[in-house]
C-alpha cells in the first residue's frame, strides 16, 4: 500500500475531499461576511446566530408547515434575510460612520439574544431534520464513499460562491454596490437610494448565512450553539483571506478545509487550532491577509 | 418630656418584640438545596431547570413537617471556576445545605473540593467522572445516577459479548472522554476484544466528524465506540449514517434527551445505558406523569430523576437527625443517607454505599425502530438489567482515602 508519512494514500485522498467540502461551507459563510464587511464596514458578530436561524426555519417549514428541503432552500433565505434588513433597519443603521467596534459589539450582543430566545423555545439538545430522500445514498469513488448529500453541498456552495462574485464583480449593481463602499455621498447625487442599498445587501449577506444553514442542516445537529461553533473559524477565514475580499474568503474557506482536513489525519488533537496558527503566521507576513488592500 | 417617655417605651417595646422573632425563626429552620447546572449551555436539556422542577417534585412530595425547605438554583456554565465559586457563595453566605445535580466532570470535581473542605453535602447527579466515588471521594459527597466505570462496563462488556470484538474510538480531549475511552479499553480487552485506534478531537469547536469516521472506516474495526456527548454525539452518529458506515456504534454516553434530537430513524439500533427510563415500570411511570405537566417538552433523564430521588433521600435524612446537625455537618447528614435504606419511584428500593456511590441498577437499551414507537418519547427496548453489585466498581477498586477496606 502507498504510504506518505505512514498514513494510506487512498485515506489521504478521502480526506483531502472531505476537506473540500468543509471548506466550501466555510467559504460560503465567509463570504456572507466579507460582503457586510466589504459593504457596510460592519463586523458581523450575528452570523452565526443568522446561520442558526436558517437551518431552524428549516426544520420549522417541515415541522408546521410541511415545506420540503428543496423550497426551503429559497424560502428560508428570503425570510431569514428579510429578519436581517429589519435588524439593520431597527439597530446596525444607527451605529453608521461609528468605529467598528460599536458594530461588532452590537451585533455580538444581538446573537447572544436570538441564540438566548432560541435555546429557551427549543431547548439546547437540538431537533431532528432528515436528509431529501433524493439525495440519500453514496457514490463510491474508490478511494472513499461520498454521500450524495456531500457532494451536493459542495456544487451548491461553489455555485453560490460563484454567483455572489459575478455579481459583485461583473454587474451594474455589483460597480453601485462598490462604488457606494468608496463614496457614499457621489453615488447618491447620482440618485441611488444608498441607505436602501446598504439595508438590502445586509439582507443578502444574511440571506448567505441562512443558506448555509439549510445546507447544514441535514448533516449537523440543529442546535442554537450550532452557530457560535462554526463562527470563529469563519471569521478566522475572513481575516486570513483579507477583511472585506470576496475572492479571499472564497479562496481561503477552501484551503483552510484542506489544511484541516490533514490535520484531523496527522494530528486530530490540533484540528481546532491549526487555523489560528495559519492566521497568526499569515498576519505577521501580510497584515492585511492574503488578498486584502492594505489600508 | 412626656413625648421622650413615651418613645423610651415604645422603643423598649419594640425591642422585646425581636428575640421573640428570632426564636420563631429558629423554630422553623429552612433547608436550602441549590441546584447547580449548565442551564444555558449544551448540557442545558440533560441538566437545566428540569433538574430543579424535579427537586422541588421531590420537596413537595415530601412535604416537610417542622422544617422548611428552599430550592434555589444557578448556570455554572461548565466552567470550573465558576461553578466552585458558586458553590463557595452558597456555602459560606447563603446558608445553601446542600448542592444538587453539577454535570461536566471538571466542574463536578472543583465543586466537590468545596464540599469537602466546607464539610457540607453534595449529591452530584450530573458529572461522569467515577473519580467522585474514587480518588477525589469525600464523606459529604454522594454520587447518583451513573459514571464512567457503570457505562464502560454496561455498554462496552455487552457489545462485545454479542460478537463486537474490535473498536475504533472517538473521543473528546478533556477528562470525561479520556476516562470514558480507558475504562471502556479495560473492559473491551477483558473479554477478548481489541481496540484498533482512536482519534481524540478537539473539544468544544468540533462539528463535522465525517474525517474521524473515515478513519474509523479504514481501521477495519467492527465498533465504534462514541466517547463524547450531547451535541457532539448527535453529529457523529448523524454522519455516519450519512457516509453509511457499517460498523456497530456504541454512544458510550447517551441520554434520551439526545435520541429525541436524532430522531428514531438516525438513532435506531443505537445501544446506550441509562440508569432511569420513564417506562420501566408502574413507579417510573407515575413519577414521570407527576413531573412532566411542569416540564412538556423535557422528559425526565437519569440525571433528573438522580435530583428527584437524592432529595427526596437527603430530606429523609434530615428529618431523622434534626435539622440542626443536618446544618451544621454534610457529613452527618450523609451518613444518615447512607443507614436509611432509599426507596423512591424513580429507582426503586437500594442503599447508598460507603463511599457514597448511590446503588441503583444500569440498564443496557436498544432504540427503538420508528415501527415499534407507540407515543412520544417511547424510544427504548430494554436488553439487560445489570444488578447493583454488578453495575458499578467494587469498592475496593475505587481507592477512595477515606474507606477502611
Amino acid at each position: 500500500m502507498v504510504t506518505i508519512f505512514g498514513k494510506p494514500l487512498l485515506l489521504l485522498y478521502g480526506q483531502l475531499t472531505l476537506g473540500l467540502i468543509n471548506g466550501a461551507f466555510y467559504a460560503l459563510l465567509s463570504l456572507g461576511l466579507a460582503v457586510i464587511f466589504g459593504l457596510l464596514n460592519v463586523i458581523n458578530f450575528a452570523h452565526g446566530a443568522l446561520f442558526m436561524l436558517g437551518a431552524f426555519v428549516t426544520w420549522g417549514l417541515l415541522q408546521y408547515l410541511d415545506i420540503g428541503y428543496w423550497p426551503a432552500l429559497v424560502i428560508a433565505p428570503i425570510i431569514v434575510g428579510a429578519f436581517g434588513v429589519v435588524l439593520e433597519r431597527l439597530l446596525i443603521k444607527r451605529l453608521h460612520g461609528l468605529d467598528h467596534l460599536y458594530g461588532l459589539l452590537l451585533t455580538f450582543g444581538c446573537a447572544l439574544v436570538i441564540e438566548g430566545l432560541m435555546r429557551n423555545q427549543f431547548g439546547s439538545s437540538g431537533v431532528p431534520y432528515a436528509i431529501p430522500s433524493a439525495l440519500q445514498g453514496a457514490l463510491h469513488l474508490g478511494f472513499m464513499v461520498l454521500p450524495l448529500y456531500r457532494a451536493w453541498v459542495v456544487i451548491a456552495a461553489a455555485a453560490m460562491c460563484l454567483v455572489t462574485w459575478l455579481v459583485i464583480d461583473k454587474t451594474r449593481l455589483g460597480a453601485t454596490l462598490r462604488a457606494a463602499t468608496e463614496n457614499a455621498p457621489l453615488v447618491q447625487a447620482f440618485g441611488v437610494n444608498v441607505p436602501r442599498l446598504v439595508t438590502l445587501t445586509y439582507g443578502a449577506g444574511v440571506g448567505l448565512a441562512a443558506f448555509a444553514g439549510v445546507l447544514a442542516a441535514p448533516m449537523n445537529s440543529v442546535n442554537p450553539n450550532m452557530g457560535s461553533n462554526l463562527i470563529i473559524v469563519v471569521f478566522a477565514t475572513v481575516v486570513i483571506g483579507g477583511m472585506g475580499s470576496i475572492l479571499g474568503s472564497i479562496v481561503t474557506g477552501f484551503g483552510l478545509g484542506i489544511i484541516e482536513g490533514l490535520t484531523k489525519v496527522y494530528y486530530p488533537e490540533g484540528s481546532a487550532t491549526v487555523v489560528f496558527v495559519v492566521m497568526v503566521i499569515v498576519l505577521l507576513v501580510r497584515p492585511a491577509g492574503l488578498f486584502g488592500r492594505a489600508a | 418630656m412626656q413625648l421622650s417617655r413615651r418613645l423610651l417605651l415604645g422603643t423598649a417595646a419594640a425591642a422585646a418584640t425581636l428575640p421573640v422573632q428570632r426564636v420563631r425563626a429558629q423554630d422553623k429552620a429552612t433547608i436550602k438545596i441549590g441546584v447547580l447546572n449548565d442551564q444555558s449551555g449544551p448540557y442545558r436539556d440533560t441538566g437545566g431547570l428540569t433538574s430543579a422542577i424535579c427537586a422541588k417534585q421531590a420537596v413537595a412530595e415530601f412535604n416537610a413537617q417542622g422544617f422548611n425547605v428552599e430550592v434555589i438554583y444557578a448556570d455554572h456554565q461548565n466552567k470550573p471556576d465558576i461553578g466552585a465559586g458558586i458553590a463557595r457563595q452558597w456555602y459560606d453566605r447563603e446558608g445553601v445545605d446542600m448542592i444538587l445535580d453539577v454535570p461536566t466532570s471538571s466542574v463536578g470535581l472543583a465543586v466537590g473540593g468545596v464540599a469537602k473542605e466546607k464539610d457540607k453535602a453534595y449529591i452530584n447527579t450530573g458529572a461522569a467522572t467515577a473519580d467522585l466515588t474514587g480518588k477525589a471521594c469525600a464523606p459529604s459527597i454522594v454520587h447518583w445516577s451513573y459514571d464512567t466505570y457503570m457505562l464502560a462496563k454496561s455498554t462496552g462488556g455487552a457489545t462485545v459479548k454479542s460478537g463486537g470484538d474490535t473498536w475504533y474510538f472517538i473521543t473528546a480531549d478533556y477528562v470525561f472522554g479520556h476516562q470514558l475511552q480507558e475504562q471502556t479499553t479495560r473492559f473491551v480487552q477483558a473479554a477478548g476484544g481489541k481496540v484498533l485506534g482512536s482519534s481524540a478531537y478537539p473539544f468544544p469547536g468540533t462539528t463535522d466528524f465525517s474525517s474521524f469516521l473515515l478513519q474509523a472506516q479504514a481501521s477495519g474495526a467492527k465498533v465504534l465506540g462514541l466517547c463524547n456527548a450531547g451535541a457532539d454525539t448527535v453529529n457523529s452518529i448523524k454522519q455516519a449514517k450519512e457516509f453509511g458506515l457499517q460498523t456497530r456504534i456504541a454512544a458510550m454516553l447517551m441520554f434520551i434527551t439526545d435520541v429525541h434530537a436524532l430522531g428514531l430513524d438516525v438513532a435506531q439500533g443505537l445501544t446506550l445505558t441509562e440508569s432511569f427510563y420513564w417506562d420501566l415500570n408502574p413507579r417510573t411511570r407515575a413519577f414521570t406523569d407527576r413531573v412532566r405537566p411542569k416540564t412538556p417538552n423535557n422528559w425526565p433523564n437519569m440525571i433528573h430523576a438522580a435530583c428527584y430521588a437524592g432529595t427526596l433521600h437527603y430530606l429523609k435524612a434530615v428529618q431523622q437527625i434534626g435539622v440542626a446537625a443536618a446544618k451544621k455537618s454534610g457529613t452527618a447528614a450523609v451518613a444518615a443517607m447512607k443507614a436509611i435504606p432509599t426507596d423512591d419511584d424513580a429507582f426503586g428500593k437500594a442503599y447508598i454505599r460507603e463511599d457514597g456511590l448511590a446503588m441503583v441498577p444500569s440498564y443496557l437499551f436498544e432504540v427503538k425502530k420508528p415501527s415499534e414507537s407507540k407515543g412520544p418519547w417511547d424510544f427504548y427496548k430494554t436488553i439487560q438489567v445489570s444488578p447493583p453489585d454488578q453495575a458499578w466498581r467494587p469498592l475496593a477498586e475505587g481507592a477512595c482515602p477515606f474507606v477502611k477496606s
